[in-house]
């Protein structure tokens, strides 16, 4: 059908001499061939390197983008963990001190319970000790006076005076001694029992 | 176009020769220069043109323009030689198809533009060029890659039992080295010439009906007026068409030819 539409077509061709549309004219090849290789070598050589350029610039803006986004979230999770990690500084050092008073207190307490007791023995010690020699004066004063009074008592009931100061010390000291050996328990009954017969 | 009809109240429809005109410069020369290779400068030099401006100055982030002229070559890129043909082998031949694609469709699109009137591919020598290119283009990339993998693909298909290879051998022979060229170049010669002669037709009758006959008859001319309008676009259509078949056929052949096994 197509050939002989192109035959009628070409029959009632109004250009005189007869041509096929499927023999190509030299010219016809030649201009087509320069229309080509023209057109290959500005595609080849001019279009597709820039678009090839573009194309390249803009993955590479693309990954510039991601790769600064990466960057800030990198940046900012590294924030993060400092804070974090001096937030838990702060509580740990904030503990310790807690830690440290704690002990400081006890210790205080402990230093001054330890000081209190201390005073409080050397109170006793020194009432202790006052307190002997006051019963060592008083016994040494008391044995002078007892001497006295009993030296007296006796030259009052002997009607003697006992005024021989060598004899009357020897006599008293005698008594005395009597009289501690008559103090002790085990000596007091034999005394008495003694002293009955 | 030169209205076909004279003033002789005959009607003449369109004829063969509107695609031989007269030659004007260098007549008889292997240079010769008529219309029809003007309208061919005309279209290269448009297509220069608007893709020298569209991609001398390009942004990372594009403007209209630059999108558009982006657009078209994204369509070459991507949806004919990556996808048919990988990243690797595309890229090697993507001048090779984006020329054909770009070149049929401005070629084409000259059937429509008034003033010119003609396709610059209706004329047997760019659809012939651009099939031989093609042609050469698969056959290297085939005989490159490994030329016993090719022409055993070619010819002897695997699959099929050794007796059939004698008849089946000369088909493939003929029908990957004989009628794929053939083809590709008829089919889009083809459709340029019809679609042009259809125009031509579609006007001049309404010229016809219009200024040659009286009465009733004139309302004739609206309706091939309504006719050529419609068909006017059909062309565009055929011409974007024709224009991505051709670019994707070449892009198949190489891809075949280059296929491990298939």
């Amino acid at each position: 059908m197509l050939n002989a539409l192109l035959s009628t077509a070409s029959e009632s061709g109004g250009s005189g001499t007869e041509h096929s549309p499927l023999i190509p004219e030299v010219y016809d090849l030649v201009w087509s061939a320069v229309c080509f290789i023209v057109i290959l070598f500005f595609f080849w050589k001019l279009v597709l390197p820039r678009v090839k350029k573009l194309l390249d610039d803009r993955s590479a803006a693309i990954e510039g983008n991601i790769a600064k986004a990466d960057e800030a979230q990198r940046k900012a999770e590294a924030a993060l963990e400092q804070y974090t990690a001096q937030l838990a500084d702060a509580r740990a050092e904030a503990g310790r001190i807690r830690e440290t008073a704690r002990e400081d207190g006890k210790k205080i307490v402990a230093d001054a319970r330890d000081t209190a007791t201390a005073e409080a023995a050397r109170v006793t010690a020194t009432a202790h000790a006052q307190i002997e020699a006051e019963r060592q004066s008083a016994l040494v004063s008391l044995r002078a006076e007892v001497g006295t009074l009993a030296i007296s008592l006796a030259s009052g009931v002997l009607g003697e005076s006992l005024t021989d100061d060598k004899k009357a010390t020897a006599v008293v000291d005698r008594f005395l001694a009597e009289l501690e050996t008559s103090d002790s328990p085990s000596a007091r009954p034999r005394v008495g029992s003694g002293s009955t017969k | 176009m030169v209205p076909m009809v004279a003033n002789d109240g005959e009607f003449h429809g369109p004829a063969i020769g509107e695609f031989f005109p007269e030659p004007l410069w260098f007549v008889g020369t292997p240079f010769e220069i008529n219309r029809i290779m003007l309208v061919r400068f005309i279209a290269v030099a448009a297509l220069l043109l608007l893709f020298w401006l569209g991609t001398r100055r390009m942004k990372v982030v594009p403007g209209r323009f630059q999108s558009l002229i982006e657009m078209g070559l994204d369509l070459v890129r991507v949806n004919i030689a990556y996808d048919l043909l990988g990243k690797k082998d595309g890229t090697r031949f993507l001048p090779v198809i984006t020329t054909a694609f770009f070149m049929v469709l401005f070629m084409n699109i000259t059937g429509i533009i008034p003033g010119l009137n003609i396709a610059g591919s209706s004329v047997i020598g760019v659809p012939l060029v651009l099939a031989v290119v093609a042609y050469v283009c698969f056959i290297y990339a085939g005989v490159k890659k490994s030329p016993k993998n090719f022409f055993r693909n070619a010819l002897f298909p695997p699959g099929v039992p050794s007796g059939l290879y004698m008849i089946v051998t000369p088909i493939e022979f003929f029908a990957t080295f004989v009628i794929r060229p053939v083809t590709l170049t008829l089919r889009l010669m083809m459709n340029m010439i019809v679609g042009h002669l259809m125009l031509v037709l579609f006007f001049s009758a309404t010229q016809f009906f219009l200024f040659q006959l009286d009465g009733p008859l004139k309302l004739f001319g609206a309706g091939t007026l309504a006719f050529g309008f419609v068909f006017t676009l059909f062309e565009i259509l055929v011409a974007v068409l024709q224009a991505y078949v051709f670019a994707l056929l070449t892009a198949v052949y190489i891809q075949l030819a280059v296929a491990e096994e298939h």
